[in-house]
């Protein structure tokens, strides 16, 4: 039994070494003085002040948040009614349809995503004049695919919910809507924070449905970094690299601090 | 209440199920450059009969399969001992195991392929260290052929492996395994016979969530693979951005859809029998 520890020791140490060295390296790699990256040559910021500089990538930047927000807000919406449709409704026509509809983004290929939609606003151009390819589009899109993801956190949460909470504020003489607002809709608060950030994080992201309906005006940050990648390494993608995987940590630990206290807070009660 | 479904419902009608309409509608069309959007809808069969006897896109279906495939196996071989070390080290410790598995997942997925770019290269960082090293005097280029492509998807979809695997992993009664060795079995025996077959449920799972997926990758092959790695996500993009031929690229996407139909079901089904049990 003594192999079996440095077994998983091994292992893990491998793995995790698998996970993090390609992401280290571009982290230090930003820092590098060299235009090459694959060479070193002294500690520099120029990278750093470069990218601060760059017009293109600032500007697509803040296109990608605005649509993050929107199409994260949307789709914590709808895919709170889709959720809860699907945990309390047991019956209603088309119910097989509208449950299969809404996993089925999650693993359609985005390839596929991206041409279909692409397809409809052609064809509503067409007929409708209307809209215009840009911000609106690249939202309706995003909206489509993370609304699933939102629907399956709060389906999920209800799922192992208390329904006497419920049924004691229904008893007591409030309206349904009345204990939706007041008791479940605060229940279902961590699900959709959680649905929300996986919805904002999945948008800001997306680089394929994207670039299908973006339409020629607008070009969002994965766009950008993707032309700029395609030409070959660029330290000032390694840079923005080194800035995504600082939020991305810094998010998860304020996430693990706040479970931890609220967990502590319940332990003491 | 009627409105709570109703809403989603015409959104996903509209936004998804239309335009998949549209996709199998214009699949039949005829390329039309000069017309504007550039299809001349009817019926005509000519973009899938293309696609059934051009050698290059046959290659590009096998070849989509294979690297599917293989880098599915691949990302098995390195999950299941992950999952299996998380799923016995100590309870305390396998909330932040986990979590260092799935924080690469919050970060940009372009990014993470791009890291390989530099590491890959000919002149890149692995290179370096091999000839550094003396390991290997004249190491290849990695970057642009298969190879290559295989180690991105494995790398983009490793936490979608670890986590169905883990959580059958550490359902597993353990008992099950100490009666197998009191009972004379070795452990590689028992692991065959005990803990393997009991972990099933979670290796489909796995495997399913990284070929599903990959089979239809464009982002992987297109920055790691070069020109020559064949994979239809690139086909249909190609097609569709460079080529503008629109019904051969709705072709593409209807034949990737009846391809996935079969293992998305399969996905669907287990998930709802897991489901259930719990």
């Amino acid at each position: 039994m003594i192999g079996r520890a440095r077994f998983a020791f091994t292992v893990l140490a491998f793995g995790y070494a698998f996970l993090y060295l390609p992401i280290a390296l571009v982290i230090t790699y930003s820092f590098n003085e060299s235009r090459l990256v694959t060479v070193w040559a002294g500690l520099s910021t120029k990278w750093w002040i470069a990218l601060f500089h760059n017009e293109a990538m600032l500007d697509a930047a803040w296109l990608s948040v605005r649509i993050g927000l929107a199409s994260a807000t949307l789709s914590t919406v709808l895919g709170l009614a889709a959720g809860y449709a699907l945990a309390r409704v047991p019956r209603f026509v088309g119910r097989t349809l509208f449950a299969s509809l809404v996993v089925a983004p999650m693993v359609m290929p985005e390839v596929v995503m991206g041409i279909s939609m692409l397809l409809l606003f052609v064809g509503s151009d067409q007929l409708l004049g209307g809209p215009a390819r840009g911000f609106l589009t690249i939202t309706i899109g995003h909206v489509t695919f993370s609304l699933a993801f939102v629907a399956i956190v709060v389906q999920a949460r209800l799922a192992d919910f208390d329904r006497t909470l419920e049924e004691a504020a229904m008893d007591l003489g409030a309206t349904p809507w009345t204990t939706f607002l007041t008791v479940t809709l605060p229940l279902l608060t961590p699900a959709l924070v959680s649905g929300w950030l996986l919805a904002f994080t999945l948008s800001l992201d997306d680089l394929i449905l994207t670039q299908f309906v973006a339409g020629a005006q607008s070009q969002t940050l994965p766009m950008r970094v993707y032309s700029s990648v395609r030409l070959g390494v660029d330290p000032q993608i390694n840079v923005l690299a080194t800035i995504v995987v600082a939020i991305a940590a810094s998010a998860l630990i304020a996430s693990a601090v706040l479970t931890r206290r609220s967990v502590d807070k319940r332990a003491a009660q | 209440m009627r409105l709570v479904i109703a809403l989603p419902f015409a959104w996903l009608v509209v936004f998804f199920l239309l335009p998949l309409v549209l996709v199998l509608g214009l699949s039949f069309g005829t390329n039309s450059p000069d017309l504007a959007p550039p299809v001349e809808l009817g019926l005509n069969l000519a973009s899938f009969r293309l696609l059934f006897t051009d050698d290059l896109y046959l290659a590009a279906w096998l070849s989509s399969l294979r690297i599917a495939a293989v880098s599915t196996f691949g990302a098995l071989l390195l999950g299941y001992p992950m999952a299996y070390a998380i799923a016995r080290a100590r309870p305390q410790l396998r909330p932040l195991l986990l979590t260092l598995v799935i924080l690469p997942f919050w970060t940009s997925f372009l990014i993470r392929v791009y890291a390989w770019m530099g590491l890959l290269a000919e002149n890149g960082i692995l290179n370096q260290f091999l000839r550094w090293s003396g390991l290997v005097r004249n190491p290849g280029t990695i970057l642009g052929t298969e190879w290559a492509v295989h180690l991105g998807i494995v790398y983009a979809y490793l936490p979608f492996m670890v986590l169905p695997l883990y959580s059958s992993l550490e359902k597993l009664d353990w008992s099950l395994l100490e009666a197998a060795s009191d009972l004379g079995a070795k452990p590689l025996p028992a692991f065959l016979t005990v803990t393997l077959p009991l972990s099933l449920p979670g290796i489909v799972a796995g495997c399913l969530m990284v070929f599903i997926p990959a089979i239809g990758e464009f982002v992987i092959p297109d920055l790691l693979g070069g020109t020559r790695t064949l994979m239809i996500g690139k086909v249909l993009w190609d097609e569709f951005f460079t080529n503008s031929d629109w019904p051969l690229a709705s072709a593409v996407a209807i034949c990737l859809l009846i391809l996935l139909v079969g293992p998305i079901v399969i996905f669907q089904r287990h998930q709802q029998r897991s489901l259930e049990r719990t």
